[in-house]
């Protein structure tokens, strides 16, 4: 029998095929990415276990959400969401005294947006806490915005001192870290400034029914 | 002159040979750029409040999506759960919590959180009562989603 070349395969129909992969993957897929503010619960209390430690009344920053949504803040103060963050701000970046941990006075506290350190407000940052006092009546639309806000602080605040570090903002850095999970040296960079502000947010159980 | 008479040439045929590989770099592009598209809802699709200081979803493997909205029935008042692609009780998400974790490591257990996408209406009640349950089988690290607004705004 004589030798026969094999017959080229025709890849005429590649195309169609790609085309119709294409199309499926146009429909079944979504482009958008979710984004998330991200928090923490307390862990469970078993019964029995010690009480939680006492915290200085200074070093609590407590907002209050009704079932309007009407805020409130350090039990005497009426706030709009406009003027939240400069309220955290103040609170967050007071540096009145001691922190905890033995890491002495805040030198990086800038007494926030007026510059004024008030002695009757926070100690230092890693003392400073937010305690979030809702209702269940609260629309999700304000506790998320409250959130935001706490965030929006922390975020400058961070900014602030990354900048006055690495020459970079603290969104840089972790866009960096995004891009690249696996560098060691940048994760420290973030972890210390984290460790400057860290957020310490407490959720109250929410009120009424 | 013969070089220069004119021949009658027909126009070649458009190579269509590299067609099916430029389809195949906008498919893998389409591949790795989009996700699968989620769930279908069983309760009215949540309008996710608006928010600038979020941050991306980091790996969607280590995410349990718990949905609160308005149930489509107009009829009935108040929040409804969604888990997976049913409607649910508070009392469901333990063992939603449970069933997401089997067959994962300690330390994936660790990573692994919880993203709300609620409604921007509803109460806080049934997120407090979903925290609780939460807290109970320790899944500590929890989201509230939110759609980003731009950082300039």
């Amino acid at each position: 029998m004589a030798k026969r070349s094999a017959p080229e395969i025709n890849a005429g129909s590649m195309a169609d095929i790609a085309f119709l992969l294409l199309i499926f993957f146009l429909v079944a897929t979504t482009m958008d990415i979710d984004t998330v503010i991200s928090r923490k619960l307390p862990q469970k209390q078993e019964p029995g276990s010690p009480p939680p430690p006492e915290v200085k009344e200074k070093n609590i920053f407590e907002i209050n959400i009704n079932r309007n949504n009407q805020m409130l803040v350090e039990k005497r103060e009426y706030v709009v969401l406009e003027n939240l963050k400069d309220k955290v701000l103040e609170f967050l970046d007071n540096g009145g005294g001691l922190g905890s941990n033995e890491v002495g006075n805040c030198t990086y506290c800038k007494g926030g947006p007026d510059g004024v350190v008030d002695p009757t407000s926070s100690d230092h940052p890693n003392k400073a806490i937010i305690s979030l006092r809702t209702d269940r009546g609260t629309s999700y639309e304000m506790f998320v915005a409250v959130h935001d806000v706490l965030g929006q602080a922390y975020i400058e605040l961070r900014n602030r001192e990354a900048m006055r570090l690495y020459g970079v903002t603290f969104d840089d850095l972790l866009d960096q870290k995004f891009n690249d999970k696996e560098n060691v040296e940048l994760e420290e960079k973030i972890k210390k400034i984290k460790d400057l502000f860290p957020e310490i947010i407490s959720e109250v159980e929410p009120s009424g029914n | 002159m013969s070089k220069f008479k004119k021949q009658k040439k027909e126009l070649p045929a458009i190579s269509t040979a590299s067609l099916p590989d430029i389809v195949f770099m906008l498919l893998f592009f389409f591949m790795t750029v989009t996700t699968m598209r989620e769930t279908e809802f069983k309760i009215k699709e949540p309008v996710l409040p608006q928010a600038k200081s979020t941050k991306r979803v980091e790996d969607k493997n280590f995410v349990s999506t718990i949905f609160i909205g308005k149930s489509r029935d107009a009829s009935k008042s108040g929040d409804v759960i969604q888990l997976n692609d049913k409607i649910a009780q508070v009392s469901d998400i333990k063992n939603f919590i449970m069933v997401s974790r089997v067959g994962k490591s300690e330390e994936d257990i660790s990573r692994m959180s919880t993203v709300f996408k609620a409604d921007k209406t509803s109460k806080l009640g049934t997120l407090a009562d979903i925290k609780k349950e939460l807290r109970e089988v320790d899944a500590l690290k929890i989201a509230y989603a939110a759609s980003q607004t731009r950082k300039d705004q």
